[in-house]
């Protein structure tokens, strides 16, 4: 029995250990607040009544959406991919001057609010733009451009901390057994990657299939997703049945689908031959032309929108000027009530510091639970069970789940409606799929037989971790942090329900400044979006340079 | 060997529980010493609200309460998370719920009766119809939704702008009006209703006719005017847009002395908007002082330079360029609330269905 370390009691004694915690957050942050408003249309008048919800999913307007919802969030998800490959490849495997300003500038759109974005993609493509011509604005592939832009991060930064571990050796070895590049990109990269291309493919079509900013923005309210549909008939028609329907219908079409994505992963993992200590990135060749070439064009289309904002923001009254960034610490000061920018700021970033901790903490927790290889057959099940209970947040409406926070966690124990920690919890739970998808692949690909023969000498399971599992993990622990804190610092669906009014993150306060009916406020939150960018930026930047001083310490 | 593995999984629960304790404490700390000492009334509006601390600050010299201000969203989100919280309220009071969402809390038993004392005279004339209602909600202030046009855009083509509804469905403005959604904006609804109360149960008739002459729908009122709006600073391409009545005089330029741009008066909805007291406040007695304070001259004067909308008090004073270009319409096109709250959401489908897929 001994030499069995993760027996059947064992394993999952560790299991529920490592969990508890994470599950606990999970059951009364996330699922109560869900199940509470679905219980509302499937209990109306106390009574469960299916047959309106049952009626609700036949509508034909309900089957158009959903097919949208999946095609729209499918194609965008295969296009982030395709595009973000080769942005992964050179900006992590070649050594590349300024790549790490450029990585961090691939972060910054995941971070913009969507509805600044909105405008700057709607200034480029509407008729009257400099890509008017294009005729795209009010189109589905406005929508699915939008949401490639906001959704590259996800791919290359978790496919991004897998491949700059990857040992060269083997794609070298295979090299120069004769096999071609493509050959070698084939057979021996992509497997490697795979997990990581699926694991960040679905969190970028949850992301896709829950956007809701994008689709009414873009879609000019021409299309509708199963997210602008709940939304519809939560904050407007008040038709509870409805939404629920559309809640649970929404709920089972991405279990189904993480199921999936969990399946077709879990055949595929494999213990890496791993290059921690050293640098695994090359100077380009010539051969690299032709992904230098289309990373190159990628870069460029991330950057027009933004550069559309920033030309928008340096504007006051047609001609170019600083007025909108002098009144970024003004507002407030004078006569409208709102917080001024800079404070707004000083909420984000500290919320964002909890919101990383917390996310951090629980991820690790996760990670560890289900990048366990454990052999009963049933244990096994409840890990990868697991593996895709903590992607539901993703998956889920945000506005039912802040409806859900307002009737259900509203009566001791359990009164948090104004606790400040709502918001850092709330985007912790955001976070946690992009932490737990970053350390979780990196982790199953530590070898075994590391862990064991450090074991077999005498290590405690604490010293394992320490001495195998750490060094190995120093990459993807950072870049999870700098995603974490990311998400944080964009996160605005969930917040914004739950933000304290007297200190709004910088995302609402932006939202609140561009709903106001004068020039003005308009120019503030343009200019107040570009300092949440170039923050982001900086953050990630100082992350990048943390993360080459510690690997060498190792 | 598995219960050693148990420990440093126990370990690692401690430490994570530690940590997210002292997560706890960097921001809960921060919250006590804020929160104010006395009493404090706690108002739950929408996003747009806005009003100068001096004039708050009035208010809790006068009553000794302090305002605690908590944007819902847009009116459609507050009104339905009231009717969601019903018996275990958000606030004490509301502002900010107006006459397309009214029925929907009063009918809902939100609210309790209170109408302050010493109200304007003007008042009278923007209290609800139905008397429930206007024992519940005190009118604070109204705005007008109306289409604008760019008047610099149509001298400089050597064309007449249009004057009304049925207008925009000429050829001669093809392709010329962008308007925000009635589904996910409060004056894109404003729009739809002026069309209800215009044409009646024939108004999809005039909407599949608006569509036909090449009408843009954006999701928001910020979408429309910043990005397709000819005069809007985003350089867009449409001259004729869906707004407010205050909305030209932010477009005189500087150094200019007249607004660019200009309301049409005979295609305008008005939205009043009330505030209450809520059924099971914490603190009825300062929800009703604040309600007072808002009907009373200072909240009234500070309402155009903070939120852009008219105090329904005739004689409080508007700022001059206010008093001098932001034309109110005569005779605004209006529904019954009554009417709103019945039929609403068939309008609401009807009108999605016609404009999307």
């Amino acid at each position: 029995m001994t030499s069995r370390p993760t027996g059947r009691r064992g394993g999952t004694a560790t299991l529920v250990a490592l969990s508890a915690l994470p599950l606990l957050v999970l059951g009364v942050f996330f699922v109560l607040p869900v199940a509470g408003m679905v219980g509302r249309g499937f209990f109306p008048g106390g009574r469960l009544d299916l047959t309106g919800v049952l009626d609700v999913l036949g509508r034909p307007r309900v089957h158009r959406v959903l097919w949208f919802t999946l095609w729209s969030s499918g194609v965008a998800t295969l296009v982030t991919v395709v595009l973000g490959l080769p942005v992964t490849f050179v900006l992590h495997r070649l050594r590349l001057p300024g790549r790490r300003v450029l990585r961090a500038f691939v972060l910054m759109p995941f971070v913009m609010p969507t509805v600044v974005v909105g405008v700057a993609f709607r200034t480029l493509l509407a008729s009257s733009g400099p890509l008017g011509m294009l005729h795209l604005d009010g189109t589905p592939a406005a929508i699915v451009a939008a949401m490639v832009f906001f959704n590259l991060a996800v791919v290359v930064r978790t496919v991004g901390a897998l491949w700059e571990g990857l040992d060269r050796r083997r794609e070298e070895a295979a090299a120069v057994l004769g096999a071609s590049p493509a050959q070698v990109f084939r057979t021996v990269t992509l497997p490697a990657l795979m997990p990581g291309i699926v694991a960040a493919a679905s969190v970028v079509f949850l992301f896709c299939a829950t956007s809701f900013g994008v689709v009414l923005t873009l879609g000019g309210l021409r299309y509708a997703t199963v997210e602008t549909e709940i939304y519809l008939l939560t904050t407007q028609l008040l038709d509870l049945r409805a939404a629920a329907a559309l809640s649970v219908l929404q709920l089972l079409v991405v279990s189904v689908l993480l199921y999936a994505a969990q399946r077709s992963r879990s055949g595929r993992e494999q213990a890496l031959g791993r290059a921690a200590a050293r640098d695994a990135a090359r100077p380009p060749r010539r051969r690299d032309a032709g992904l230098l070439a289309v990373t190159a064009v990628v870069l460029a289309l991330v950057a027009a929108p933004i550069v559309a904002l920033v030309v928008r923001s340096l504007h006051v009254d047609g001609s170019w000027s600083l007025g909108n960034y002098r009144s970024l610490g003004a507002v407030g000061s004078g006569d409208a009530a709102l917080v001024p920018v800079t404070a707004a700021l000083a909420n984000s970033w500290r919320v964002a510091v909890d919101a990383t901790l917390l996310a951090m903490l629980l991820g690790v927790l996760v990670a560890l639970a289900v990048s366990r290889r454990p052999r009963a057959h049933a244990v096994r099940r409840a890990v990868g069970l697991l593996d895709a209970v903590f992607m539901l947040p993703l998956g889920v409406s945000a506005v039912t789940l802040g409806f859900g926070f307002l009737i259900t966690l509203d009566r001791p124990p359990l009164d948090l409606r104004g606790s400040v920690l709502l918001v850092p919890i709330a985007q912790a739970l955001v976070a946690l799929p992009l932490v737990v998808r970053t350390l979780a692949p990196a982790l199953r690909s530590v070898d075994p037989r590391q862990r064991q023969a450090a074991a077999t000498l005498g290590a405690s399971p604490a010293r394992v971790l320490l001495t195998v599992d750490l060094p190995l993990m120093w990459r993807p622990l950072l870049a999870a942090t700098g995603f974490a804190f990311a998400v944080s610092l964009g996160e605005f669906g969930a917040t914004s329900f739950l933000a304290r009014p007297d200190r709004p993150t910088l995302p609402v306060l932006i939202y609140q400044l561009i709903s106001r009916p004068d020039p003005s406020s308009f120019g503030t939150a343009l200019a107040a979006s570009v300092v949440l960018g170039l923050l982001t930026v900086a953050v990630m930047g100082l992350v990048e340079r943390l993360r080459l001083g510690s690997v060498g310490a190792f | 060997m598995h219960r050693n593995r148990l420990r440093a999984a126990a370990l690692l629960t401690a430490a994570a529980a530690a940590t997210s304790g002292l997560a706890a404490c960097s921001l809960g700390g921060t919250t006590d010493r804020s929160a104010s000492p006395g009493r404090t009334v706690v108002v739950a509006t929408h996003d747009s609200w806005a009003m100068s601390k001096s004039v708050l600050r009035r208010f809790t010299k006068q009553t000794g309460y302090t305002v605690k201000i908590e944007p819902n969203g847009d009116v459609g989100q507050l009104t339905n998370k009231l009717v969601l919280t019903k018996g275990a309220p958000i606030a004490d009071m509301t502002y900010g719920i107006d006459n397309t969402f009214a029925s929907r809390a009063v009918d809902q038993g939100v609210l309790v009766d209170y109408s302050p004392p010493g109200q304007a005279a003007s008042a009278a004339s923007y209290a609800l119809p139905d008397p429930t209602a206007a024992r519940q909600l005190t009118p604070v202030d109204y705005g007008d939704v109306c289409v604008n046009v760019d008047d610099v855009w149509f001298r400089k083509h050597g064309r007449t702008p249009p004057r009304t509804l049925a207008d925009l469905t000429r050829p001669a403005y093809k392709g010329l009006f962008v308007t925000p959604g009635a589904t996910t904006s409060s004056p894109g609804l404003a729009f739809l209703l002026a069309t209800v109360a215009r044409y009646g149960d024939h108004w999809p008739a005039y909407w599949k006719r608006l569509m036909a002459n090449g009408t843009k729908i954006t999701s928001g009122w910020d979408g429309a005017y910043e990005v397709d709006f000819t005069a809007g600073g985003g350089n867009g391409d449409r001259p004729i847009v869906l707004s407010y009545d205050s909305s030209p005089p932010y477009t005189i330029p500087k150094g200019g002395h007249r607004p660019t741009t200009s309301a049409l008066l005979d295609t305008c909805f008005r939205q009043v908007e009330y505030a209450g007291v809520l059924k099971g406040a914490n603190d009825p007695a300062g929800a009703k002082a604040f309600v007072r304070f808002m009907t009373e001259r200072p909240f009234q004067e500070a309402l155009p330079e903070n939120m852009y909308v008219f105090p329904v008090d005739s004689k409080a004073t508007l700022p001059a360029a206010w008093a001098r270009w932001a034309k109110v319409p005569a005779h605004p096109f209006s529904v019954p609330p009554a009417e709103i709250a019945a039929k609403r959401d068939v309008w609401l489908r009807t009108w999605s269905d016609l404009t999307s897929r």
